[in-house]
């Protein structure tokens, strides 16, 4: 069968006025929705086991607030969307700025969870063997971790493919995604945070 | 144009013009969503015949009391492997391919939305797959403790912990199910994004055929519902290699936890196993009855019910945890709940039959069936939402009959008639109709020579997962007549592996549009070019082929 | 593979005693069971009215609207799109009798959940093993193994209350003529409860895969009147028979294996306890946690290599010398 067939007098109307949404958004919505949905889990299960650990450390003997950490990261998420405006408005040298600003602060966070856990394996000899606190800690905030990890690695490659002087305009899409991805990081510390230094530490 | 590409003297098949490497090339290098379906099916039935042998092997050794064929360590690996091949190397490359397959043909699009991710997710499927496999060779570790895993599909903790489950084959379940697990969440997003984003002009949601619409909620379920398990593995292979205590009851860790977290994942599974069904029988029996399908906005809903209902349904596995009476009653209420909507599709499909001028080719024959067995499974299945009945029903052999009844009396059948009715499009041949009918005479004989006895097995307190059971408890009859029906099972399916490969080799050459069909994978030609369509269609309702062949009674002057 | 002479051994068959073996959950012999079969009865019914309703009218439709030769093979059917009277009915009609099943379910889950133990009821403690049970009566300080013996509750008013739960993994308990199913699981207590109305033998398996020898965990419910009930317990509370001055030889040669490292009898220096309790092994019906009946043919075979009949069970083949097997024989025989 021919395949022209199918199209109807109205036809080229319809296409010119046929619009949908872009895939690239579709495909990172439901990625963040997935991942939302692994995240929550470590989340019930560290509310699960709150309290319940048989031996020591608890976390009110052993964990201290990182706000400076938690400033920074989400500063970073500001950081972003002035690098992404820049971009828009084809502002190169102020996006590389924010970007670099963007970098240093996550990696900052992630220096602060290195020196965090750190403390809490060498000083307080809590390891994720030790009790269930141990246990859904270091899984929690390492599963989150992990994540500032894979955004920094991105945030990376297009820092360096624009100081190698690609032309990172073209890429405004892929740009924005990546921002999407970092506000969902943070966005998940805001929880983290909430649950393992709020809800998870008595005082 | 062709005279100059294509000489007529040039003969057909010269020797050394079919290379072995360029074609294998060509398919592992492919990022063509036809492709990728048709290889996410093969090693889907690649997979089923491998499981199916299992099966059989299990089937013999319960036929008589006290059987000798295996000893319970080979037997406990069996039905470990037969569960989660069925469900995770089966079904779900299953969806996959079909998704991939069609999806993107019936809404008129040239490929998925992201192609490479779709080759992606296939490959890291069958690494999943293999990597599981593999086990039978390296779960034994350096200590030769172990062999492929023996801890059941749904591996209860702590069974699966250290300190109960030595060597490695544990982990080559957590590790392989994860593995194949990115690969169906990384399709299931590209479904999604193909159906949102690259529907042909005029292919509204509202038009868009009902086989779409399911895929559609199937990925759906598949990308909220399938990281539980993800997590729930990733918090298993903790303990097993950190020593974490997630599962570890002896440091306080929850046994039920894991329940919760893989039933949570585990029923939304089932329904995304058993909705590449309804959405083939959706397709296949308007065509053969020659009807529009009845209560089309009905059944919509009643998939986006089923999507959502079957979130909340999780713990009718688990009457016998001893939760209070009050979440059991919760959880038996959602569970019969979600049978109103299945009821709905029963009584829609059967609607757009009634009135109707029936075609009995073997898809529709495979659909009937599908009829009759899903409507016992989903009465069985209420059976045991009603949590008293439950107690006595549960981890028995009625379990085993029911979730037989739904995935293969419903799942599989409806596979097979999906593969009879789209068999010309993807290869270009029709499947033998002759070999077909003895393929689903013999198939559905066997189907309920096997899985209806069991229902009475379990009735009698024959619980499932044992590799043995003394005589005098009254299972023997139920026992030996069930394994008398995989022997015709067998015989079906050899019937239909005969009939795949003589079809490919030497059937009759299948034209366009076969069967007279209305959706748009039925205007290009059969097998479909690599751009599918040489032009993008434009649709003006959900039939635009019923549109084009009936210029006088479209079917959009109805919408 | 077994030798052929095994599946004699395997006969669990126990002569001379009552058993309900054929675990018929539509003949319940006790309250729990009795409520499970009401409510199954009923929603047995419902199904079956729907499915052959439905099964007709599909049956019908084939039949009815199937293509006959000399149909106008260019005239489609006509086109019906559906109808929405006809989708509320089938909407409505299925809520309806949703809402009947969901009332019945949870008036039974309250019934058999929230029944609460009268004060003289008997206690029980089932501790699940890979693959025997732990039996431990609190209220009397007596632990034993694999056989539970309660008294008969002919009026239904003398049930047996337990509380399960597991040493290594998930365990199931399940006597489908007393109860419908209740899981052994470690780090949590559950509760079930038994009044068996009959005196007999009740048959049962662990319905919760636990591992390799799953299949052969079986359970036995012993009901007996209350005389018999506290007799046996009076018995069964002594200490092991050491007075028998024969069997002392026996005895060391027993308590110099490493036997003892597993198993507890009491008033002798075998206090293990991972293993059963031996202390008055003789008076069990069955070994083996049901896998062969208790009498000195199989009792030899099971102490000369356990993994014959339960291949993959946790006791290994000792490896005794003929003596030695002679001795513990003889001395496992002594212990009624």
């Amino acid at each position: 069968m021919a395949h022209g067939h199918l199209v109807a007098e109205d036809a080229l109307t319809m296409e010119r006025q046929w619009k949908l949404p872009d895939r690239g958004t579709v495909g990172i919505v439901f990625l963040i929705v997935t991942e939302s949905v692994l995240f929550s889990m470590f989340v019930i299960a560290y509310l699960i086991y709150l309290n319940k650990s048989l031996v020591g450390p608890y976390p009110k003997d052993v964990l201290e607030l990182p706000i400076l950490a938690s400033i920074c990261l989400l500063s970073s998420s500001g950081a972003i969307v002035f690098a992404e405006h820049a971009l828009k408005h084809n502002r190169l040298g102020s996006f590389k700025l924010w970007w670099a600003v963007t970098i240093l602060l996550g990696a900052y966070f992630l220096w602060a969870t290195a020196v965090e856990w750190r403390k809490l394996i060498f000083e307080d000899h809590l390891t994720i063997a030790t009790n269930l606190f141990g246990t859904t800690f270091y899984s929690l905030v390492g599963l989150h971790a992990s994540h500032v990890i894979v955004g920094l690695i991105f945030l990376t490659i297009v820092f360096v493919l624009t100081l190698l002087g690609f032309p990172i305009q073209t890429q405004l899409r892929r740009v924005l995604f990546l921002s999407w991805y970092w506000h969902f990081v943070d966005a998940v510390w805001v929880i983290v945070f909430t649950v393992v230094y709020i809800i998870g530490l008595p005082r | 144009m062709a005279a100059i590409d294509y000489p007529l003297q040039r003969p057909k098949a010269e020797p050394g013009e079919f290379s072995f490497s360029e074609t294998l090339y060509k398919w592992v290098a492919t990022v063509d969503h036809k492709r990728l379906g048709l290889m996410y099916v093969a090693s889907a039935l690649i997979f089923l015949i491998v499981a199916g042998i299992m099966a059989t092997v299990m089937r013999v050794q319960l036929m008589f009391p006290n059987g000798h064929v295996v000893g319970p360590d080979t037997f406990n690996r069996l039905f470990t492997m037969h569960g989660t091949s069925m469900v995770f190397l089966v079904g779900m490359p299953m969806v996959a391919g079909f998704a991939n397959y069609l999806v993107p043909l019936m809404i008129g699009a040239r490929d998925m939305a992201f192609p490479r991710l779709n080759s992606f997710g296939f490959w890291i499927f069958l690494l999943g797959g293999l990597l599981l496999y593999y086990s039978y060779l390296g779960g034994g570790g350096l200590s030769g403790d172990g062999s492929a895993p023996d801890v059941g599909w749904f591996a209860y903790a702590p069974l699966t912990e250290r300190g109960f489950s030595r060597g490695h084959s544990s982990d080559y379940w957590a590790l392989g199910v994860l593995v194949s697990g990115f690969g169906s969440i990384a399709s299931a997003i590209n479904v999604i994004a193909t159906t949102f984003c690259m529907r042909c002009p005029g292919m509204t949601l509202k038009r868009m055929p009902m086989f779409v619409w399911v895929m559609l909620i199937d990925s759906w379920l598949i990308v909220v519902a399938l990281p539980p398990l993800s997590a729930a593995q990733v918090m298993l292979l903790l303990d097993r290699y950190l020593g974490a205590n997630f599962f570890n009851t002896q440091n306080g860790g929850s046994a039920v936890l894991w329940q919760h977290y893989f039933w949570i994942f585990g029923h939304p599974e089932v329904y995304i196993l058993i909705f590449p069904a309804f959405a083939i029988l959706s397709e296949v029996i308007p065509i053969f009855s020659r009807k529009p399908l009845f209560g089309r906005p009905a059944m919509v809903a009643a998939v986006v019910a089923i999507g959502f209902i079957s979130l909340g349904v999780w713990a009718h596995h688990m009457f016998a945890v001893g939760m209070t009476s009050w979440s059991n009653t919760f959880f038996a209420a959602s569970s019969m709940l979600v049978g109103i909507p299945t009821g709905i599709k029963i009584f829609n499909w059967t609607a757009t039959m009634y009135g109707g001028r029936l075609r009995f080719t073997t898809a529709l024959l495979f659909c009937c069936g599908f009829l009759f067995q899903f409507l016992l499974a989903g009465l069985t299945g209420i059976m045991l939402a009603v949590a008293p009945f439950d107690w006595q029903l549960h981890d028995s052999y009625f379990v085993v009959a029911h979730f037989h009844f739904t995935l293969v009396g419903g799942l599989v059948f409806g596979l097979f008639a999906g593969m009879y009715y789209w068999f010309p499009k993807a290869i270009g041949k029709m499947l033998d109709e002759t070999l077909g009918k003895w393929h689903f005479w013999l198939f559905c004989i066997g189907f309920n020579l096997t899985f209806i006895p069991l229902h009475f097995a379990g009735m009698l307190g024959m619980p499932r997962r044992i590799y043995t059971y003394a005589p005098g408890r009254g299972w023997e009859l139920w026992n030996f007549v069930a394994t008398i029906g995989v022997f015709f099972q067998i015989a079906g399916i050899l019937f239909f592996i005969y009939n795949v490969l003589r079809s490919t080799l030497r059937g009759q050459p299948a034209t366009d549009d076969p069967w007279d069909g209305w959706t748009l994978e039925w205007a290009t030609s059969s097998p479909p070019p690599e751009y599918n369509f040489e032009k993008l269609p434009v649709v003006r309702s959900s039939r635009p082929l019923w549109d084009l062949k009936h210029p006088q009674d479209p079917d959009w002057k109805w919408e | 593979m077994f030798e052929p002479a095994l599946s004699v051994l395997l006969q669990t068959q126990v002569p001379n005693v009552h058993e309900f073996r054929i675990t018929n959950i539509f003949k319940p012999l006790a309250s729990p069971a009795a409520a499970e079969r009401t409510a199954a009865y009923l929603v047995l019914a419902i199904t079956a009215v729907i499915f052959v309703v439905v099964a007709g009218l599909i049956c019908y439709t084939i039949v009815r609207f199937r293509r006959r030769p000399g149909d106008n093979e260019l005239q489609e059917p006509p086109q019906v799109y559906g109808s929405n009277q006809i989708e509320a009915a089938w909407t409505v009609i299925p809520i309806l009798i949703v809402f009947v099943l969901i009332g019945v379910s949870a008036r039974v889950i309250a019934a058999i959940q929230n029944a609460s133990p009268p004060p003289q009821s008997v206690k029980i403690l089932l501790v699940g093993h890979q693959w025997w049970w732990e039996v431990r009566y609190p209220d009397y300080g007596l632990v034993t193994a694999n056989e539970i013996h309660v008294p008969v509750s002919s009026d239904g008013k003398h049930a047996t209350y337990l509380q399960l739960t597991s040493a290594d993994v998930i365990h199931s308990f399940w006597v489908p003529q007393l109860a419908g199913k209740t899981d052994l699981i470690p780090n949590r207590i559950n509760y079930t409860w038994i009044d068996p109305r009959q005196p007999g033998v009740y048959v049962g398996n662990c319905a919760e895969y636990c591992g390799t020898q799953h299949a052969n965990m079986l359970l036995r419910v012993i009901a007996e009147s209350s005389e018999e009930f506290n007799a046996w317990m009076s018995a069964q509370r002594k200490p092991a028979n050491n007075s028998d001055t024969q069997l002392s030889a026996a005895q060391t040669v027993f308590g110099s294996l490493s036997c003892v490292n597993c198993h507890m009898i009491r008033g002798t220096s075998a206090i293990g306890a991972f293993g059963p309790d031996l202390t008055h092994l003789m008076s069990r019906q069955t070994l083996g946690a049901g896998v062969l009946v208790n009498n000195t043919e199989n009792l030899r075979a099971w102490v000369n290599d356990p993994q014959i009949p339960k291949p993959g069970c946790l006791m290994p083949s000792m490896k005794l010398t003929g003596p030695e097997l002679n001795q513990v024989i003889s001395y496992l025989q002594s212990l009624k």
